[in-house]
C-alpha cells in the first residue's frame, strides 16, 4: 500500500520533470527574465500614465483659458457663472500652509535630530525614534480631525476672532506631521558622520553644542538639506488636513489667519461635487494637478541632486 | 608673533574659567531645547490620541461596527467602510505584490547597467515623491474614463497599488541587497539557474525585509484618502458589495470588484466635514478604528522585522 503511494509519487514527479523538459531551461529562464523586466517597466508606465493624463487634460484646458490669465488673474472661480482662472489664489494658499508647516517642522525636526544623534542616551533614542515614526503612520484624515477639532479651538482661545477654518492650524498640524520625516532623515545623516571628527573637536576643547553645530551639522549638511526638501515636498502635496481644516475657498491671501484653499484642497472639492467628465471644471483639476506635480518635481529633483552630488565621503 | 603674545596675555585664568562656564551653560540650554522639542512632538502625539479616544470611545460599540451609515448619527456605523477597506486592501496587495517583487528582483538580480535600468531607477525614485492626490487624478482619467472600470473596488485597489508600488520596490530591493553574494555563488556552484537561485535562496532569505516593507506600505494605503476621493468614492453606501463566493462552481465570484466602494478614511472624512457635533463623535470613533488598524499593521511589521533579524546570522 505504502509502496504504491510512493510509486505513484515517483511517477508523478517523473512526468512533471518530463513536462518541464519539453521547455528548454534557457527558454524558461529567458521567459522569467522578460516577465520580471515587464514588472519593472510598469513603474515607467505609471509615470507615462500620470504625465499623459495630466498633460492631455491640461492641454484641453489651455485651449479655453489663456496661459497668461492662468498665471496672472487674481481670482480662481472656475465653477461660477463668471469664471476666473487665476492659479495664483491656489498657489498662495499652498505656499502659506507650507511655510507655516516648515516653520514648525524644520526647527523642531532639526533640534530633535541633533538631540537624538548627539545627546540622547542609547535607550532614549531607541524608544523615541519609533514613537516619532508613529507620527508619520497616523492617517492624514485623523490629522485633519485633530486640526479642526483640537488645534483650531485651542488657537481660538488665544485669538478669539480666528475663523473656524484657517490656514494656521492646518499648517501647524502639517508641520507636526512632517517632523518625523525631517528628524529621522537628518538624524541618519548626522549619525553617518564618523566619530573621529567629533573626537577631534572634543580634543580641541569644544563643547557638545559646538561640536554638533560646527562639525557634525556642516558635515551632514547634504543629508540634512535633503531632509528639508523632502519635508517641503510632503507639505505641498498634503491634502486631507488642508481640505478639512483650512476651508475650501480659493482666496488670494498671504495671511495664515484666514481661510483659503490649496491646490490639493481644490482638487478634493471638485471631486466631491458632480462635475461632468470633459467639462472645463473637470479639466481645471488636471491643470491644478499638473502645476502641483511640477512644483513637487522641482523639489524632488533638488533633493535627489543634493543627496547624490554633495554626499561627503569620509 | 606679537599677536599671539597678545592673545596669551589677554586670556587670564579667571576669564578662561568664565568662558568655559558660559559654554557649558549654553551647552546645557541647547540640550534642554532639543529635549523640549522632542517632548513637545511626543506631547502632540499624545494629545491627538487622547482627543480621539475621549471623543470617540463613547460611540464605539458592536452596533457601530455592524451598522451602515445613516442620517441619524446615533444609528450610523462603519460596516460598509471597514468591509470596503479590507476588500480594497486585498486588491491592492494582489496587484502591488507581484509587480513590486518582480520589479525589485529584476533591478537587483537581472538588470544590466544601461540607460534603460537608469531610467527605471530614476523613475521609481521620482514616483515615490509624487503627491498621492496626483495618483488619484491619473486613476480618474485612466481607469475610470479611459478603461471604463467605473468608480469601483477595482479602480480603488489599482490606484492604491500604483501609489505604494515604489515603496514596495524600494523596501524589497533593500531586503534582497542584504543577502550576501556567497549564497548566490554557492547556488550557482551547485548548478542552479539564475531563477532557481532567486526563487529558492535569495527571496526566502530576504522574506523578513520584504514582508516588513509590504506591511508598512499597506498600512500607509489603509489611511490614504485623497486619491480615492478623487476617483469618486461614495461616502454613503448602505449596502454590501456582492459576496465574493457563490453556491456553484467555481465558488468564487469576482462580481464585487465592479461595485461602488467606500473605505474607512472616506467615511471619517465625510463625518468630519459635517457641521453637526454628533457626527464629529462618529468621526472620532471611526478614527479610533482606523488608527487601530494602522497601528496593528505597524506593530506586525516590527514583530516580523525582529523575528527575522534574530533568526538569520550571515
Amino acid at each position: 500500500m505504502d509502496a504504491d503511494v510512493v510509486k505513484a509519487q515517483v511517477f508523478k514527479k517523473a512526468a512533471a520533470s518530463r513536462r518541464a523538459a519539453l521547455l528548454p531551461p534557457r527558454v524558461k529562464e529567458k521567459g522569467i527574465e522578460l516577465l520580471l523586466f515587464l514588472a519593472a517597466l510598469t513603474s515607467v508606465a505609471i509615470t507615462v500614465g500620470i504625465v499623459g493624463v495630466l498633460a492631455y487634460e491640461s492641454f484641453a484646458f489651455f485651449r479655453h483659458v489663456s496661459f497668461i490669465e492662468f498665471m496672472t488673474d487674481r481670482q480662481w472661480t472656475p465653477l461660477f457663472a463668471e469664471p476666473h482662472y487665476g492659479m495664483l489664489s491656489l498657489v498662495s494658499g499652498t505656499l502659506v500652509t507650507t511655510t507655516v508647516a516648515l516653520l514648525v517642522a524644520i526647527p523642531s525636526g532639526s533640534l530633535i535630530a541633533i538631540y537624538l544623534s548627539e545627546y540622547a542616551p542609547h535607550q532614549v533614542r531607541e524608544a523615541v525614534k519609533p514613537a516619532l515614526e508613529l507620527l508619520s503612520a497616523v492617517p492624514t484624515v485623523v490629522y485633519g480631525y485633530f486640526a479642526l477639532l483640537f488645534v483650531t479651538p485651542a488657537l481660538q482661545k488665544l485669538w478669539p476672532d480666528l475663523p473656524g477654518f484657517n490656514m494656521l492650524s492646518a499648517g501647524l498640524v502639517i508641520g507636526i506631521m512632517i517632523v518625523p520625516y525631517v528628524s529621522s532623515v537628518s538624524e541618519d545623516a548626522m549619525r553617518a558622520v564618523p566619530v573621529y571628527l567629533r573626537e577631534g573637536a572634543y580634543a580641541l576643547g569644544a563643547t557638545k553644542m559646538q561640536t554638533a553645530l560646527r562639525v557634525v551639522v556642516p558635515s551632514a549638511l547634504s543629508g540634512i538639506a535633503a531632509a528639508y526638501v523632502l519635508g517641503v515636498s510632503r507639505a505641498i502635496g498634503e491634502t486631507m488636513v488642508v481640505a478639512i481644516a483650512a476651508g475650501m475657498q480659493p482666496t488670494l491671501t498671504w495671511n495664515p489667519l484666514e481661510p483659503a484653499a490649496t491646490m490639493t484642497a481644490y482638487i478634493v472639492q471638485v471631486s466631491l461635487g458632480d462635475v461632468p467628465h470633459g467639462s472645463i471644471g473637470y479639466q481645471t483639476i488636471f491643470a491644478t494637478g499638473l502645476t502641483l506635480l511640477l512644483m513637487t518635481l522641482v523639489f524632488n529633483i533638488a533633493g535627489h541632486v543634493l543627496r547624490k552630488r554633495y554626499r561627503q565621503v569620509y | 608673533m606679537s599677536s599671539e603674545n597678545a592673545i596669551d596675555k589677554s586670556i587670564k585664568p579667571a576669564s578662561l574659567r568664565g568662558i568655559i562656564a558660559r559654554h557649558k551653560r549654553a551647552d546645557l540650554l541647547f540640550a534642554l531645547l532639543g529635549l523640549m522639542a522632542m517632548l513637545v512632538a511626543l506631547a502632540v502625539l499624545l494629545a491627538l490620541l487622547g482627543q480621539l479616544a475621549l471623543d470617540g470611545i463613547g460611540r464605539l460599540s458592536w452596533q457601530f461596527l455592524t451598522s451602515f451609515p445613516s442620517r441619524f448619527p446615533e444609528q450610523a456605523g462603519i460596516l460598509s467602510a471597514w468591509i470596503g477597506t479590507l476588500l480594497v486592501m486585498f486588491l491592492t496587495a494582489l496587484t502591488a505584490v507581484p509587480l513590486g517583487l518582480g520589479a525589485a528582483i529584476y533591478l537587483e538580480e537581472y538588470a544590466p547597467r544601461n540607460w534603460m535600468t537608469d531610467l527605471i531607477e530614476i523613475n521609481i525614485a521620482n514616483l515615490a515623491g509624487v503627491p498621492s492626490i496626483v495618483y488619484g487624478l491619473m486613476a480618474l482619467g485612466l481607469f475610470v474614463y479611459e478603461f471604463h472600470l467605473g468608480q469601483s473596488f477595482l479602480t480603488a485597489g489599482l490606484t492604491l497599488a500604483m501609489l505604494i508600488l515604489p515603496m514596495v520596490i524600494i523596501a524589497t530591493r533593500e531586503a534582497i541587497r542584504a543577502v550576501p553574494p556567497q549564497i548566490r555563488e554557492a547556488a550557482y556552484a551547485l548548478g542552479a539557474t539564475k531563477w532557481q537561485t532567486v526563487k529558492d535562496h535569495v527571496v526566502p532569505y530576504s522574506m523578513g525585509g520584504i514582508l516588513t516593507g509590504l506591511i508598512l506600505a499597506l498600512s500607509r494605503a489603509v489611511g490614504e484618502t485623497a486619491p480615492l476621493l478623487t476617483v469618486g468614492a461614495l461616502s454613503f453606501i448602505a449596502f454590501l458589495p456582492h459576496p465574493p463566493w457563490q453556491p456553484e462552481r467555481p465558488f468564487v465570484s469576482f462580481e464585487w470588484i465592479f461595485d461602488p466602494f467606500t473605505v474607512m478614511p472616506i467615511q471619517m472624512f465625510n463625518w468630519v466635514s459635517r457641521p453637526q457635533e454628533a457626527f464629529h463623535l462618529n468621526a472620532a470613533a471611526a478614527g479610533i478604528v482606523l488608527l487601530l488598524m494602522t497601528l496593528a499593521m505597524n506593530a506586525l511589521a516590527i514583530v516580523i522585522r525582529a523575528r527575522f533579524r534574530k533568526r538569520i546570522h550571515w
